[in-house]
């Protein structure tokens, strides 16, 4: 898939023009050209910082309940006002945010992980095997998944290590794919039947000569995997199955405070805008990703 | 093509079996039974008793297996909760839902495929970026919160659209007040897929409209439409056909969640209701039916290939 990663092959490194990128490397130069998905790669980073290292700075508690001061208008101590029970709501967006990256992006791994062993095996063992694990993953494809998010959850109660595990187990069929179409593509080529004649194993010539070739379509898989694991998890807990409270989520925030849509519109406001603007951050960067790592796939601009 | 029909069926037919073996494994192995027993007003030989007469002190091989071939006969059990028949539940929800998710496909793919056209023709023009943005956008947003900004916007603010339910008294309702109802529901429910149909439908027309054959038939003296729209668009279709089929599984998670938030009495809201009780009868059915119907809908969808494309056999 990348231009970088072909030229890798033994025979055809190319020597890179002086003070340019070396060759493999190229691709960085392309997404830097690409001004939405670096201004998206920004807002991330902005993001991850600020519901990792917020709190440090701002540090009124997400948790006390204070009844009093319920449903307060934004002031200079509670920059976004206060919720149905006087919760900090600013707090609560940032603690929320830390949830619902980490479940986003351990939802992501788990799948990426699963995807690429299932691509790897199925792709490079071919016959039987690869027909069975193909079966499997259409299969998937085929079912509507909500299901065994919905009953997983509902009968195991929610939380944050059965809702990445679930979310992960639900997910990785798309990965499982493009990684065994990858293999199938480079499996053919002269540095893998040059590794079988030195008589290397093969699980080495799978994960040293054909797994590094499925990193940039790794890389991209990943980066819209988080952000479809965090709509997701929002998905869930607004339907009371994902993140219990009164541990604060993006999505639980919004079920929380659709109760209180009419006294208190902008409860419901903040969250889904968070949950919005992180995920289509993370679909333009990917998309700018894959224009970079591949410039000649169609929805290159 | 018969035998190509029967093998998808036999082939659906594991498929749910599958499915239907984890979600019953993953109900009987999860803490706690059914809600019914949580009631703490409940002796213990009651509570024995209840799990006998709902068949629950069986090994768990032999209550799959009952279970199977009860269904195999069209009897999908008993609700826990009410005791009514959960096929008599099913079949009242049902429309409900093929009105809610139909319309919202519909929506979302005529919109989505004339948009993807109208940006595939003018490559790398405004309107062209103006689509792939709105499109990113559109996958972006999260249906639930949509939902609840359409309804404070549109219900509360401007009073444009009832808010909840599907007409406005349950007794008489007209035509007219029914589709008032289902308009911003199905609307927000086609934005989940809107934005992927335009996507590929543009990549996917972008990719004909470059082929010898087009060309040709402008080169006759064809109108630019009929091109268009009798040349290019069959085959500009396959591609965004698969996308189509693969959405199907998930229009139930999203009808689920605008059901949810709009009081539309459907399957999807079942299922959670269910899901919540812990209501093991109705949650297994529905999810049997409704992954049945999406498996056939797939199917149906395989189908339509071989009518677009005369070369295409099965």
């Amino acid at each position: 898939m990348s231009v970088g990663g072909r030229l890798r092959g033994p025979s055809s490194r190319v020597p890179s023009l002086p003070g340019s990128l070396p060759a493999r490397h190229r691709w960085l130069g392309r997404l830097f050209r690409n001004r939405l998905a670096i201004g998206c790669l920004a807002l991330l980073i902005l993001l991850h910082s600020g519901v990792f290292l917020g709190p440090r700075l701002y540090t009124a508690s997400p948790y006390k309940v204070r009844p009093i001061e319920a449903f307060a208008v934004p002031s200079p101590v509670q920059f976004l006002g206060t919720d149905e029970s006087g919760r900090d709501v600013l707090a609560r967006l940032l603690v929320g945010g830390r949830i619902s990256l980490l479940v986003g992006w351990s939802a992501m791994l788990v799948a990426v992980a699963l995807g690429l062993i299932v691509g790897l095996v199925s792709g490079y063992s071919g016959g039987r095997l690869d027909i069975g694990l193909m079966r499997i993953t259409d299969a998937f494809l085929s079912l509507p998944t909500f299901f065994l998010l919905l009953i997983a959850l509902a009968f195991f109660g929610g939380g944050i290590v059965i809702l990445t595990l679930v979310i992960g187990l639900t997910s990785w069929m798309g990965v499982a794919r493009v990684v065994r179409s990858e293999v199938l593509r480079w499996r053919s080529h002269d540095f893998v039947a040059a590794a079988w004649a030195l008589g290397a194993p093969p699980w080495r010539i799978v994960s040293r000569h054909i797994a590094p070739h499925t990193v940039p379509s790794l890389i991209v898989a990943g980066s819209v995997g988080v952000g479809n694991a965090i709509l997701t998890e929002a998905a869930m807990s607004f339907l009371g199955l994902g993140i219990n409270p009164p541990t604060p989520s993006w999505g639980n925030m919004l079920q929380n405070s659709q109760r209180y849509m009419y006294a208190a519109p902008f409860l419901s406001v903040y969250p889904g805008l968070m949950i919005f603007l992180t995920v289509l951050a993370y679909n333009f960067f990917g998309d700018g990703l894959r224009d970079a790592l591949d410039p000649y796939s169609v929805q290159s601009e | 093509m018969a035998s190509y029909v029967f093998r998808r069926l036999v082939h659906s037919g594991l498929v749910l079996l599958l499915l239907s073996a984890i979600t019953f494994l993953i109900i009987q192995i999860a803490p706690g039974g059914p809600s019914i027993l949580i009631n703490p007003d409940i002796s213990a030989e009651d509570a024995q008793r209840i799990r006998e007469n709902l068949g629950l002190t069986r090994p768990l091989p032999v209550q799959y297996v009952r279970w199977i071939s009860a269904l195999l006969r069209g009897d999908f059990g008993r609700s826990f909760i009410d005791g009514r028949p959960v096929t008599e539940v099913l079949f009242e929800r049902l429309p409900n839902t093929l009105v809610l998710s139909g319309a919202a496909l519909l929506l979302a793919v005529s919109i989505g495929l004339v948009s993807g056209t109208i940006a595939a023709t003018r490559i790398r023009s405004l309107i062209d970026h103006a689509v792939m943005l709105l499109s990113v956008v559109g996958v972006s947003l999260p249906l639930f919160w949509l939902a609840l900004m359409s309804i404070l916007i549109l219900s509360v603010k401007f009073r444009l659209f009832p808010a909840a339910g599907m007409s406005t008294s349950p007794t008489d309702a007209s035509v007219a007040d029914r589709i008032h109802h289902l308009i911003l529901p199905a609307t927000v429910l086609s934005t989940v897929y809107m934005p992927q149909i335009a996507r590929y439908m543009r990549s996917s027309m972008a990719q004909v409209l470059v082929q010898d054959y087009v060309r040709v038939a402008h080169a006759k003296g064809l109108h630019a439409r009929t091109v268009l729209t009798r040349h290019a668009m069959r085959n500009a279709l396959i591609p965004v056909l698969t996308v189509i089929g693969l959405m199907m599984p998930t229009l139930v998670g999203g009808a689920a969640i605008t059901e949810t938030i709009f009081a539309w009495p459907g399957m999807g809201r079942l299922a959670v209701d269910a899901a919540f009780r812990r209501d093991f009868p109705m949650i297994m059915g529905i999810t049997v039916f409704f992954s049945a119907v999406v498996l056939l809908s797939n199917l149906i969808v395989d189908l339509t290939y071989a009518w677009l494309d005369p070369r295409i056999r099965y």
